[in-house]
């Protein structure tokens, strides 16, 4: 069974369709990206998995658990083994790197400890070995707005890591960041999918990117999957399908 | 080249137009101000004359009497007392309405409550504390509570929980519903989020509102204080009625040194802080 | 620059490391917590006792809501009341926007002076610390206690929160225009009215309207406890000369829907600026 099963997935808003039937599965340790136009129900994809929304219609199996059966609870408790990171890198700003990185642990505590802040001496060792591995130790102490997009979006993925998730949801995660810092993003994620063994299901607007690190892409058009199939299959001709274009029209050809 | 001439005039005579239209809306815009005020002076009696006329004299009299001497200086004690009594109360009304103010933020935000019922009915709530001036309320609790500083006290704390709900609500769905999504998505519990994410990202603007608050309520204490017969304002009544002038302009000094103080304070604090 | 932390297996790790804005904000909330328990004992209820005057005051505000009557007064007359408040919130909004205009001028750093511009936030911040009902009782020594003081009195903190307003809104403004019509030689007056006024209008109307509906607010109460007129004096007098909770009550439904209505007006009035940007 694959790590990920989407099956069918659909969802209304009001009358216009964002995701139309969407199906598709990831294994574990594969990287897979997601293209195609703004609005072509990229982001609202990637919530309907976590379920931040509900999708209408079709289903979503997780590690052989079908999602859209749990109650809150339950769903809550899944949540831990599903991280994601943002476009926009969703930190708060006023907290340090390292306070940051501990809220991804939040899920596994009891509300108590929640409200208080008490982390275990092995959460805290977590934290600072992705920090590590991020190359942020150096910024451990610092408040998050004083960081660089780069370092915040890494910031962003250690608080996913330490989660210790089987499948990390990325949304635009390179959208604000400038190219060498996209590529030291990127690398990282390729990086943590072959190594430690974790889903990537991750959201872009630049082809090339997408080519360069995925294992398989899936192409998105009003909602619906129009291709799914590794890299090198991704021919000119579907590229200008998915985004509506012709040639000479796109900025990377 | 006739044609040319032909776009140039159409051109301009659109443009001379425009012109026209703009002078003619402010014409219209300054002759409608200029009936209301006319309409305004006499439904409120109001004599623009009077009014400059009254200017020298008001400040022949602040002259005379912002000069503290031996009868003012007698009665300071008791205007300090007064003073610290309107301020603590400012200060105890400003904080536990901000106490309160915040409970019902967190439960009314989008962020944070998610109920939209609940959202909607704190928000009227609010809106109906806030709009009624704090006169009002102040008249209101005079029946039940008599004349005390209790009364002020509700006023005032009715009239922050208004004003600082709305507030609250604003500043906590502007900072923080990027972080609410995201630690959402990673399975922690709404109080979680609440006391990890919401509260450190929304404390130091809560707290910028609290001093401002306090700031009014000082001001508006002395107004109600005339009614409810406490504190500085009361103070300040008697010595105007029994015309011991020089111990009323005191009493305008310490308020006036007293606020100057305070704002200076707050400001230093507000920019440590945020 | 930064001295990189040493952190060690099994030792204790801190979350954080001490900085001034916390700590300020931790002393800040402890200090406002003391300062609030030291000021509960200045609260006194003068002997009443508490749940009962508790449970009359929510007596009081149902019969207040849900009764409200209407029997010491002229029913006609109220509305000219309203008008009278109305009016003086009116008159002392345009005379603190004619002045704040011309103070604002002067003190916004890229069109006046900014020299000026120290000394007129410190003038302005000692002219708003004086409440307003102080500054209308100083002028009522000799005007009188009427409208005449109370407008002149109000104009005070009018003045004072527009000119902060209004240097805001001048200095937000995009220096660029400023300027280019400075380099092609433009006076001082002519940029002002075809270049910063029109482009700041909408603030300005926005904050002026602002202002009117604290106005209002004021002009209630000034109406209540200095004499000055219109439905804050009707409300004073329903309370302290006619003791009838029921005739508050209907003051108080006439002053919170027209609040109410100030508010919705203010809030598309926000809205519409924003669009305007």
């Amino acid at each position: 069974m694959a790590l990920l099963e989407v099956n069918n997935l659909t969802k209304y808003y009001k009358e216009k369709l964002a995701l139309n039937a969407a199906s598709f599965n990831v294994r574990k340790g594969e990287f897979v990206s997601v293209i195609g136009r703004s609005g072509a129900g990229k982001s609202t994809l990637l919530r309907c998995i976590n379920r931040m929304i509900d999708a209408n219609d079709g289903s979503v199996q997780f590690a052989d658990t079908d999602l859209y059966s749990l109650g809150k609870r339950a769903m809550r408790k899944t949540r831990r083994h599903v991280g994601m990171i943002f476009q926009h890198y969703n930190l708060v700003y006023r907290l340090t790197v390292l306070e940051n990185v501990l809220h991804g642990r939040l899920g596994y505590k009891s509300d108590l400890d929640g409200i208080l802040g008490r982390y275990t001496q092995q959460e805290k060792e977590l934290a600072v070995e992705m920090i590590d591995k991020l190359d942020l130790t150096e910024q451990i102490y610092n408040r998050c707005d004083t960081l660089s997009g780069g370092q915040k979006q890494r910031v962003g993925i250690a608080r996913a890591l330490v989660q210790d998730p089987q499948l990390i949801l990325c949304d635009e995660p390179i959208a604000s960041l400038d190219p060498r810092s996209a590529k030291v993003i990127m690398d990282h994620l390729k990086k943590i999918a072959s190594k430690m063994n974790i889903g990537i299901l991750c959201n872009l607007h630049q082809v090339d990117v997408a080519l360069k690190y995925s294992d398989r892409i899936i192409g998105m058009k009003q909602g619906e999957v129009v291709f799914d199939d590794v890299p090198e299959k991704l021919g000119k001709k579907t590229i200008h399908e998915i985004y509506g274009t012709t040639d000479g029209d796109l900025i990377d050809e | 080249m006739a044609i040319d001439s032909l776009e140039k005039n159409t051109a301009l005579s659109r443009a001379n137009v425009y012109f026209r239209a703009h002078k003619i809306r402010s014409f219209i815009g300054l002759a409608l101000v200029l009936a209301l005020t006319i309409a305004a002076s006499s439904i409120a009696g109001f004599d623009l004359i009077a009014g400059i006329e009254s200017f020298p004299k008001a400040f022949g009299w602040m002259a005379n009497n912002f000069v503290p001497n031996q009868d003012s200086l007698s009665n300071a004690p008791r205007i300090m007392q007064k003073l610290l009594e309107t301020v603590f109360v400012a200060i105890v009304s400003t904080v536990i309405g901000a106490v309160i103010a915040l409970a019902l933020a967190l439960l009314g935000a989008r962020s944070t409550g998610g109920n939209a019922v609940i959202s909607a009915l704190i928000r009227t709530f609010a809106s109906v504390l806030r709009n009624i001036p704090i006169v009002a309320w102040a008249i209101i609790f005079l029946f039940s509570f008599g004349a005390s500083t209790f009364t002020g006290f509700l006023a005032l704390a009715l009239g922050s929980i208004g004003l600082l709900t709305r507030a609250f609500m604003e500043s906590i769905d502007e900072t923080s519903q990027s972080t609410v999504e995201a630690l959402k998505a990673s399975g922690a519990s709404r109080v979680q989020i609440i006391f990890q994410a919401v509260l450190p990202s929304v404390l130091p603007q809560i707290v910028s509102w609290v001093l401002y608050m306090i700031e009014t309520n000082i001001r508006d204490a002395t107004l109600v204080g005339l009614l409810t017969n406490s504190g500085i304002g009361f103070a300040f009544s008697i010595y105007y009625k029994s015309m011991q002038y020089t111990s009323a302009g005191l009493t305008v000094l310490s308020i006036v040194i007293v606020i100057v103080l305070l704002e200076l304070v707050s400001n230093k604090l507000r920019r440590l802080i945020l | 620059m930064s001295k990189t932390p040493k952190i060690q297996r099994g030792a204790l790790i801190p979350l954080r490391q001490p900085n001034v804005s916390r700590t300020t904000l931790s002393l800040t909330l402890g200090g406002l917590m003391v300062l609030s328990i030291v000021g509960l004992f200045f609260l006194d209820i003068k002997g009443a006792n508490p749940w009962q005057a508790m449970i009359k005051a929510l007596e009081d505000m149902g019969k207040m809501f849900f009764q409200p009557v209407i029997e010491h007064f002229d029913w006609q007359d109220i509305p000219l009341d309203l008008l009278i408040t109305l009016s003086m919130a009116f008159l002392t909004t345009l005379i603190g926007a004619i002045c704040a205009l011309f103070l604002a001028l002067l003190s916004a750093r890229n069109i006046g002076n900014k020299y000026l511009s120290g000394p007129i936030s410190s003038f302005v911040a000692l002219i708003r610390a004086v409440p307003t009902v102080l500054w209308v009782l100083i002028f009522a020594v000799s005007a009188g206690l009427g409208s005449v003081a109370a407008v002149v009195g109000m104009s005070f903190h009018s003045a004072g929160y527009l000119v902060k307003a209004y240097t805001e809104s001048f200095e937000e403004l995009d220096d660029g225009v400023i300027e280019a019509l400075k380099a092609g030689g433009a006076g001082w007056w002519s940029i002002v009215f075809q270049a910063v006024l029109p482009a700041s209008m909408s603030y300005l109307i926005s904050w002026t309207f602002l202002r009117f509906e604290i106005n209002f607010v004021q002009a209630v109460a000034l109406g209540a406890a200095a004499g000055a007129g219109g439905i804050g004096f009707n409300l004073q007098m329903a309370a302290g000369h006619y003791a009838n909770i029921r005739e508050v009550g209907t003051f108080t439904w006439i002053i919170l829907v027209t609040a109410i209505i100030f508010e919705l007006v203010a809030t598309r009035l926000k809205e519409k600026t924003r669009l305007l940007l």
